[in-house]
């Protein structure tokens, strides 16, 4: 379900960046992630500041968890940054953030495979 | 992770925060337009122009505004030159900093755990599993990024080159040779 989920989503993001080294985004929800980071930061959500030492904070945190910490699951790191970060500044609760991953699993399923996921108030329920 | 992005970003969305399709510009510039092109046009730029690279020297971020580049992250850039004496080069040993407007994205080896401890501990070592060796003479210098200050190294002029373009220069300038894990180029080198 996952996997079908990404599939569907890399469809919407043509041309993952690459470099000699391979892509710059390895899925299409790495560039999600760090556009967002980047939108947010021009709102004046958080300053870099903020973000940087959050993030050396996440990789920390991975460490100590086990992560080889070898590049791979860098965005995974940034995007636990930017839901610390949200969470710190009022914009969205875990809870919230909960809320709504649950409600586009419920919507990733329901959806018939080659459909586009669309969100809709009973997947909340 | 793809549902938690999703959720995130509708979230964000709803509460006006974020713009889809704002989002997709960002990430369209970042595959087309921004990359390691710009830091070797003001590299280049300064391997012809004296007065450009003594500017570039005292103050980056001012002097590569006069190029045009917009810098997204509104960082403050340093250019480190590199000469026979000493090497530059550069790590974020926190996280994984980087002049993203000069260079694009950075690569995973810059973002991984090894390069970022062991760039500050033996930079020797680090530069020979990139294949590059430097004389025993030559000074080291590493230089640690922060999300205020940003590292751009300028490379030693290729020999060989002289009466080249701009534009041919900036050919020979590679991304790694501009974090100072690698060199420009050689004329005559297959592209």
């Amino acid at each position: 379900m996952m996997d079908a989920a990404a599939a569907r989503a890399a469809a919407d993001v043509p041309g993952i960046p690459r470099d000699k080294d391979g892509p710059v985004f390895r899925e299409p929800w790495e560039a999600q992630a760090f556009a967002m980071a980047l939108a947010l930061h021009e709102r004046g959500v958080f300053t870099w500041a903020e973000w940087a030492a959050t993030l050396a904070d996440q990789i920390k945190r991975a460490q100590a968890d086990g992560d080889p910490d070898t590049g791979e699951t860098y965005y995974r790191h940034w995007m636990a940054t930017l839901e610390t970060l949200v969470a710190a500044k009022g914009v969205a609760t875990p809870e919230l953030l909960h809320r709504y991953r649950d409600a586009w699993d419920h919507a990733a399923d329901r959806t018939p495979h080659g459909a586009p996921i669309e969100l809709t108030p009973q997947d909340f329920e | 992770m793809e549902l938690r992005v999703r959720a995130l970003e509708t979230i964000l969305t709803e509460k006006g925060y974020i713009d889809p399709a704002a989002l997709d510009a960002i990430i369209q510039a970042y595959e087309t337009r921004i990359g390691p092109h710009n830091g070797a046009q003001v590299v280049a730029r300064a391997w012809t122009d004296p007065a450009f690279k003594r500017a570039l020297l005292e103050d980056a971020t001012r002097a590569v505004s006069t190029l045009g580049h917009v810098s997204r992250v509104g960082d403050h850039l340093v250019a480190v030159e590199n000469t026979a004496q000493r090497h530059n080069m550069v790590v974020c040993t926190l996280c994984s900093c980087y002049p993203w407007e000069m260079l694009g994205l950075p690569p995973v080896w810059y973002k991984a755990a090894p390069y970022r401890s062991r760039a500050v501990k033996d930079p020797r070592g680090v530069l020979a599993d990139f294949g590059v060796s430097l004389p025993k003479e030559t000074e080291i210098r590493v230089w640690d990024s922060t999300a205020e200050t940003r590292f751009l190294v300028l490379p030693m002029r290729p020999e060989g080159t002289e009466g080249w373009s701009e534009q041919q220069l900036a050919a020979l300038v590679t991304r790694d040779s501009m974090i100072g894990t690698g060199f420009p180029k050689s004329p005559g080198a297959p592209s």
